[in-house]
């Protein structure tokens, strides 16, 4: 009970910063979200009318208070640059990037854990090599170029979906998770091989403790010790690791939803930004930092679960 | 076990993706053989497939797409709209869609004239003070009612009254009064001085329903196709309709497809997604198939120039913009950044103005470095000096342009710097504030009117970003603006675009190719001298 109200009282106050943070950081950045919308023929009357209009002529502090009371009472404003509410505009491409975000975190999940132990197998040998390189090979190239590749060999090449051309997801969901699981394979790529990575390391150092030697010169088989004790005990740093996975899963979609156009969070992140639409970036940004709290605590949930000792709380 | 397949599964497909790779870099090289070789001509504008004669034959042997037997097409755009509403559309992209959708009393067509629109007839009277339309009889907005006077005095006064300070249009100041006459058909409009734009003006005072509120989401027009949906970021339908009082459109349906990313777009091309892409650069089209795609050429209509900021140092001296003038190659930086496609320019006027274009003003500082070192030297900077050009990071073609101009200015000791800065930026810092050295960016006419691309230059002009001020050019541009006969204007207009020549108000360098994708078996692509894309004369052959 304790654990979950520090928690909760965590999410708000990181929840409330960074809202803040984001709303001065649009204070002192040039640029100007009523320019934006005139464009070039605006005149100054015109600007100053439709600032007066849009409130953004008031102090500061006074339009902070604004968002944060319409933030509380579920009136998360307009957006300038799609003039509908905020609301609308985010709750369709909420789903579409939550998704893409789960199908790469279980790719990663279930592809990294088995490979990191399989890796640890290897080590020493000429497969390990070929893991090395082929490892630093997945964590350097930019989920941009992994994406055209993947684009145009599953899209153009073998015709498996239809790159630029996303299917809705309540009207076509089949066509849409295909769609979506070849931008996710694009995305989990060099997260996935950093978790390899990881995984063989820690399963490495885990190896040398002395509850292994012991283990093995009681008369266990190292596969046996292997798959029953240290599995088990590295799984803790790498599920802190895929939890910070799943925050960044998010950020990550900003390039993949580009390159594949998907109509994404990460996407209308980007636009918003650069058109300074206040009202949906300080809504994106307060989401965010939502879901990065949630994946820490989901992390640390699950290793409490695998790992008793970390169950008083201490470790909050 | 289990375990084992599950890592050969994913070790398999990062080794497809690794292929293709390979792939890829093969098939383009291919493609690239047959792009057309680039020719600078100053060509009428409406000149499609540069050395590719489209043959109706080999139409047989491609048997149609989905969308073609469907008679619908997907077209690829880089941006989403700014807003729906046709007075508050300020973004080109989205006048160029909308386009199809709204009209005013008149409208452009493709060889650059007015023709009636809302108003089948337009009388102007001899002292240019007066214009009369007569309201076409059978015009329907898309929700299925009749165009009344209402709508039209409704529709020009929210563009004039500024009680909505977005849909307001400085320009329509001039009309001193609106006068429907008692059977509601003719509409007289006086001007308090006259003017041989108004006409151009008042085309972009599209004609909506009076009071109606939702154009935002349900935008409902006059146009050829009418608005069906629209999901932010993703896409816009449009369907023919029916009612459309003039030759109603071909296709029965038109999808407009966001993707900012240019790589997306041209993947779109490619997997079929996309029929038609519009402004692409030209190594984009080289990664296109030749034998699923015709690359149509036409120009943006645009000047694109280093625009200087007269009233900062060095450049308040006109030796040392006509310096900068002489060490800029137009045709290099033409080849260089835009693989020789463009339209090399001197002025703040482009070919498709026809009679206002000066072309003998294009070569007036032919490339001569020596020259410009000697300017430089006169003007007290024989060392050269350092100088700053700001560019909108996110248009390739001018952060491009900026990278062959800090060679060539190096070449005369001028030391830039290029400072990318993001379209936001641009416009309250550069475009508001002035706060800049040097920029590059196009200059539109959004109306069609040459009035347009000079009248900025006016000392005293709201949007005279480059502080160009002088006196000789401000009395001729009132002259002109009030003068009514065509011929003394044109030559006015001439007059002004040497004097900015002359003058090296800026370092102009070309009207930038528009290079248009369009998947075989489409036709009926019809340039306009505007920013624009006609879709009601497009049909699968």
């Amino acid at each position: 009970m304790k654990y979950a109200l520090k928690r909760v009282g965590m999410l708000l106050v990181t929840m409330l910063l960074v809202s803040f943070l984001t709303f001065l950081a649009f204070q002192l950045v040039s640029g100007d979200p009523v320019r934006t919308m005139l464009g070039t023929e605006a005149t100054e009357a015109q600007i100053a009318a439709l600032r007066s209009e849009l409130g953004l002529d008031r102090p500061f502090f006074v339009r902070y208070f604004d968002w944060l009371c319409g933030f509380f009472t579920g009136n998360l404003g307009t957006s300038f640059s799609y003039r509908q509410p905020v609301w609308d505009l985010i709750s369709s491409k909420l789903e579409i990037t939550l998704l893409l975000s789960l199908i790469s975190f279980i790719l990663i999940t279930v592809t990294s854990i088995p490979l990191g132990v399989l890796s640890y197998q290897w080590v020493g040998g000429p497969m390990d090599w070929v893991r090395t390189a082929f490892n630093q090979l997945c964590m350097a190239v930019p989920p941009f170029f992994t994406g055209i590749l993947i684009s145009w060999f599953f899209g153009i090449a073998l015709r498996v979906f239809t790159p630029g051309d996303f299917p809705g997801l309540h009207t076509n969901p089949a066509g849409a998770l295909r769609y979506l699981f070849f931008a996710a394979v694009c995305l989990s790529i060099p997260r996935a091989a950093m978790t390899v990575r990881m995984m063989r390391s820690t399963v490495i150092s885990e190896m040398n403790k002395a509850y292994v030697r012991t283990a093995i010169s009681r008369g266990n088989d190292r596969r046996t010790v292997l798959m029953a004790h240290v599995l088990k005990n590295s799984l803790v740093s790498v599920v802190t690791f895929l939890g910070q996975t799943m925050a960044e899963l998010v950020g990550g979609s900003v390039v993949v939803e580009q390159v594949f156009g998907i109509p994404g969070l990460g996407r209308l992140l980007v636009t918003s930004i650069s058109h300074r639409d206040y009202p949906v970036v300080q809504t994106l940004v307060v989401i965010l930092a939502f879901w990065v709290v949630l994946a820490g605590t989901l992390a640390d949930l699950v290793n409490q679960y695998i790992d008793p000792r970390l169950r008083l709380g201490g470790a909050v | 076990m289990k375990r084992n397949f599950l890592a050969g599964i994913l070790a398999s497909v990062m080794g497809l993706s690794l292929l293709a790779g390979c792939g890829s870099g093969g098939k383009n090289t291919g493609a690239s053989a047959e792009t057309p070789a680039p020719t600078a001509t100053a060509a009428a504008p409406a000149t499609a497939a540069p050395q590719k004669t489209p043959a109706p034959l080999p139409e047989e042997d491609s048997p149609k797409t989905e969308r073609a037997l469907a008679n619908e097409i997907t077209i690829g755009i880089a941006q989403d709209f700014d807003s729906l509403d046709p007075h508050h559309m300020t973004a080109a992209g989205t006048k160029e869609v909308m386009f199809n959708v709204y009209e005013g009393l008149v409208k452009p067509s493709s060889d650059g004239e007015l023709i009636p629109a809302v108003a089948s007839e337009v009388s102007k009277s001899e002292d240019g003070l007066t214009y009369t339309f007569t309201l076409r009889p059978d015009v329907k907005f898309h929700n299925g009612d009749p165009v009344t006077m209402d709508d039209v005095v409704y529709s020009i006064e929210r563009r004039r009254n500024g009680e909505d300070a977005e849909a307001k249009l400085a320009a329509l100041d001039i009309i001193s009064s609106l006068t429907p006459d008692a059977d509601g058909r003719t509409l007289t409009v006086t001007l308090s001085e006259p003017s041989n734009e108004f006409l151009a003006y008042v085309m972009n005072a599209y004609i909506i329903p009076a009071e109606y509120s939702l154009l935002e989401t349900a935008p409902v027009g006059t146009g050829p196709y009418k608005f069906v949906s629209r999901a932010a970021q993703d896409n816009l339908v449009l369907e023919r309709f029916a009612d459309y009082w003039g030759t109603p459109g071909k296709l029965d349906k038109v999808t407009y497809k966001i993707l900012e990313n240019s790589e997306g777009l041209v993947l779109g091309l490619q997997s079929g997604a996309l029929d038609l892409v519009a402004h692409l650069a030209a190594d984009q089209t080289r990664q296109l198939s030749i034998a699923d795609f015709d690359i149509a050429q036409g120009s943006m209509n645009l000047v694109q120039a280093l625009y200087l900021n007269n009233a900062e140092k060095p450049f308040d001296d006109v030796r040392v913009r006509q310096a900068l003038c002489y060490a800029i190659d137009k045709q290099m930086v033409i080849d260089l950044a835009f693989d020789g496609y463009g339209i090399p320019l001197g002025t703040s006027m482009f070919p498709s103005f026809g009679k206002y274009y000066d072309q003998s003003l294009t070569d007036y500082y032919s490339y001569d470095p020596a020259a410009a070192k000697a300017l430089l030297a006169e003007a007290g900077y024989p060392d050269g000096f350092d100088m700053t050009i700001t560019v909108p990071s996110n248009y390739a073609p001018h952060v491009n342009t900026a990278e062959v101009l800090v060679e060539l200015l190096r070449e005369v000791g001028i030391n830039v710097t290029v400072l990318p800065v993001d379209w936001s930026t641009w416009l309250s810092d550069v475009y508001g504030a002035r706060q800049f050295q040097s920029t590059i960016t196009g200059l539109t006419s959004d109306n069609m009117t040459a009035r347009k691309l000079l009248e900025r230059f006016g000392s005293d002009a709201g949007n005279n970003f480059t502080n160009y001020s002088n006196e000789e050019y401000d009395r001729i541009l009132s002259e002109a603006i009030t003068e009514t006969d065509d011929a003394e204007q044109t030559a006015m207009y001439r007059l002004l675009e040497r004097n900015l020549t002359e003058n090296a108000a800026n370092v102009y360098l070309q009207d930038m190719a528009d290079l248009v994708a369009v998947r075989h078996g489409l036709t009926g692509l019809d340039f306009y001298p505007l920013y624009v894309l006609d879709v009601s004369t497009l049909y699968w052959a």
